[in-house]
């Protein structure tokens, strides 16, 4: 069960895994996560669903590694198996012809807004996408994603690929050229999604953002991923992931996506000092 | 004739107490409090039940288990006996045995309980769960005659394991859709490994398992298939055993700092995830020198011990009543008191303070007093108004109990809920507003304890044993 039949490194310290997980994938809708567990000792962490192949019965997961738990992930290949994928989790993306919708990916944030805005191009929308990263080797999915983007976007902050600077410039342009948008998704850091409503919010844009709080059981439960939204306390497993960007308290959110920062790297570090021992 | 009667009295033994870890050692390990009785405790315990002919202790167990007759069978030294005769009405012996609110059920109608304390029922049929499984001498019922018909419980807590439990004993095709990676909701994300070893749970549900009932964990209903899908697939009746699981917060400002947790998730990292392994195990929780649990409960006992083992160095239960109106078990209460726990009664707070980096630095509490009763019969807490205070506090720990979650029931659209969210089904049967769907346990009742889940559990069975033999709804 939940065997890697594929896994592909897509860019540095960024995998794809495609998985074995066929009631997933027939039920999963753009915008729904899944939870994985590697192992018996290993924690629960959310992923996004960034694509579903129906007929394969697979499901497709992007990965960057950022602590112990995506290290040992990106240490297993295909052929191997994940103990526990559960999903799909979370509220799937409200996704209609709005007209023309701009998707903001930053980072392997971009693996999140893939699917939602393949999504609203299959709605009919005209799609502007928006890639962003530190540097050229971390943009993801540039292909697959100018396959069906109307318009595609790259920013990067070094300038080693595509406009030099924040996917926020990139927006800027685009919003003060006139043209007529409306609906923007934004998912990356959250500090990025902060300043990407920010901007959209002088401009009067509607903008959907998808949370990546730390999570347990993904079904309501511990409420460990509570976020303020419009004032209200929300789950973002439940509730979310997806929420109106103008609306959520980013700095509660970094706050608490920093809780176990001590621990996460005590984790990482003693995960590390193992696998070099071996 | 009076003098005869003195001499009884006299004979009789005093209730045996069960050996419990020393408090200054358990607080540094999570390993089981107490330790259960030796053969011949059990026996002398057993000798105190003058076995009645109209027993009320019966009646006070919401499964009906013929408690002086496995208790004769005590006497006899027929442990194994015992505890199969338990077993004939509760499938799960050990774990009731330990959770089980005696006091308040099967033991406060104890005869005896009259002129002397009652019979310790509940560590006598630890006991004998415990005799059984060690002498490994676990025998399955003979294989009952298939039913050929398929019923889906949806949840493997106490109610769901029950339903299953019994159904398969009949002869049904059962499947238990678990939404976590483990069987047993709350008895193992919930009660602690020093109050319920997760062993005993997995040998539980192992028996269970090889009753022919099929496990499905990682099975969100509501997400990978609806109930309506898995009445398409085949299945002829759904338990709904789903559980609360949706935590009360307080609604007031800063209760989402760094260092606010729910009951649920508190327990959940440390039982479910092992959290007091880390970094062993992968999950961490972060308790810090001062803990306070928010609470009056079981489950408020049970966070602020599972804290001062994860090495707060103190622990504060903050609760708006007095020790009188508190809902946990009396043995609970002592068990937090001897490892250390503060209680700070008639308080409650009205607002969390944070540091610059979000994190929980303090508490606003407002003192309270004691009106007159309310409806659930306890002294209703009145705020001292200007009495607020500030007060210290590292990690806070809110188990002010919980609600219906709403992922699985907001897909049912035809489902009848009451006005609180939780389902409405008859008590007698569990049946739902939707035809074969049946319903039990804290979903139905809310918080309520693990037996009268089974005990909800165990009536449904019958009930749905009869709707797919009858076909009448």
């Amino acid at each position: 069960m939940n065997q890697i039949v594929q896994k592909k490194r897509i860019a540095e310290g960024i995998n794809l895994f495609e998985i074995e997980a066929p009631l997933i994938a027939k039920k999963r809708k753009p915008g729904q996560f899944v939870i994985i567990r590697i192992d018996e000792t290993g924690e629960r962490i959310p992923l996004t669903i960034a694509n579903a192949d129906k007929e394969k019965g697979t499901i497709t997961i992007i990965v960057q590694v950022v602590g112990k738990t995506t290290e040992h992930l990106g240490t297993l290949n295909s052929g191997d198996s994940i103990l526990d994928v559960v999903g799909p989790l979370g509220q799937p993306t409200h996704i209609e012809r709005f007209g023309t919708v701009i998707a903001v990916g930053g980072g392997v944030g971009h693996a999140v807004c893939y699917p939602i805005a393949r999504g609203m191009k299959d709605a009919g929308n005209y799609l502007i996408s928006i890639i962003g990263a530190r540097t050229k080797n971390l943009i993801i999915l540039e292909n697959e994603t100018n396959a069906f983007s109307d318009e595609l976007y790259i920013t990067t902050d070094d300038g080693s690929y595509g406009r030099k600077g924040f996917v926020t410039d990139q927006l800027k342009e685009i919003l003060d050229s006139g043209k007529k948008v409306d609906l923007v998704l934004a998912s990356g850091p959250a500090i990025m999604m902060k300043f990407v409503c920010l901007m959209t919010k002088e401009y009067g844009i509607k903008t959907i953002v998808s949370l990546n709080s730390i999570m347990v059981d993904g079904t309501g439960m511990c409420g460990v991923c509570r976020v303020e939204v419009g004032g209200k306390t929300k789950f973002a497993c439940v509730d979310g992931p997806e929420f109106d960007g103008h609306e959520v308290n980013y700095d509660l959110l970094l706050k608490r996506l920093a809780t176990y920062k001590e621990e996460e790297k005590l984790a990482y570090d003693k995960f590390m000092l193992k696998t070099k021992d071996k | 004739m009076g003098e005869e009667k003195k001499k009884k009295k006299k004979e009789r033994a005093p209730r045996q107490e069960m050996t419990r870890q020393d408090p200054k050692k358990r607080i540094m390990n999570f390993n089981e409090v107490a330790l259960g009785y030796s053969e011949e405790t059990a026996v002398i315990e057993a000798s105190r039940c003058i076995c009645c002919p109209k027993p009320k202790c019966v009646d006070g167990c919401p499964v009906l288990v013929d408690i002086p007759g496995f208790i004769k069978l005590v006497q006899e030294r027929k442990f194994v006996e015992a505890s199969k005769m338990i077993k004939e009405t509760n499938v799960l012996p050990a774990i009731c045995g330990r959770v089980c609110p005696q006091e308040t059920q099967c033991e406060i109608v104890c005869v005896l309980s009259k002129i002397d304390k009652p019979v310790a029922i509940g560590r006598l049929e630890r006991f004998v769960a415990d005799y059984e499984a060690a002498a490994g001498e676990i025998e399955m019922p003979s294989k009952p005659e298939p039913k050929g018909k398929k019923v889906g419980v949806v949840g493997s807590g106490p109610a769901g394991l029950t339903v299953a439990g019994e159904l398969a004993k009949m002869g049904y095709e059962v499947t238990i859709f678990e939404a976590l990676h483990k069987p047993g909701g709350v008895l193992v994300y919930g009660i602690p490994e020093f109050r319920l070893p997760k062993a005993i749970v997995a040998r539980e549900v192992d028996f269970v398992k090889k009753l022919g009932v099929e496990l499905k964990t990682n099975f969100v209903v509501g997400r990978i298939a609806t109930v309506e899908e898995l009445f398409e697939q085949g299945y002829e009746a759904i338990f709904l055993g789903l559980g609360a699981g949706l935590p009360w917060f307080l609604n007031l400002p800063g209760i989402n700092l760094v260092g606010i947790y729910s009951a649920n998730e508190f327990l959940t990292r440390s039982n479910l995830m092992k959290a007091y392994l880390f970094p062993e195990y992968d999950t961490p929780l972060k308790v810090g020198e001062k803990v306070v649990v928010i609470g009056g409960g079981n489950v408020a006992m049970d966070s602020v011990r599972t804290s001062i083992r994860l090495g707060a160095k103190e622990t504060h239960i903050i609760y708006r009543r007095s020790r009188k109106e508190m809902p946990a078990r009396e043995e609970e209460i002592e068990n937090a008191e001897a490892e250390g726990v503060i209680f700070d009664f008639l308080v409650n707070p009205v607002e969390f303070l944070g540091d610059n980096e979000g994190r929980i630095r303090a508490m606003k509490l407002l003192r309270m007093k004691l009106g007159e009763p309310d409806d659930s019969g306890r002294r209703r807490p009145i705020p001292i108004e200007g009495s607020e205070f500030e007060y210290e506090c590292n990690t806070a720990v809110i188990a002010i109990g919980q609600g219906p979650n709403p992922l699985a029931l907001s897909t049912m659209k035809t489902l009848k809920l009451n006005k609180w969210g939780y389902i409405e089904a008859d008590w007698e049967t569990g049946k739902t507003s939707m035809k074969g769907v049946f319903a039990g346990g804290d979903i139905v009742t809310g918080e309520a304890t693990v037996i009268e889940a089974m005990g909800f559990g165990r009536r449904a069975s019958i009930a749905i044993d009869k709707y797919l033999t009858t076909e009448e709804w």
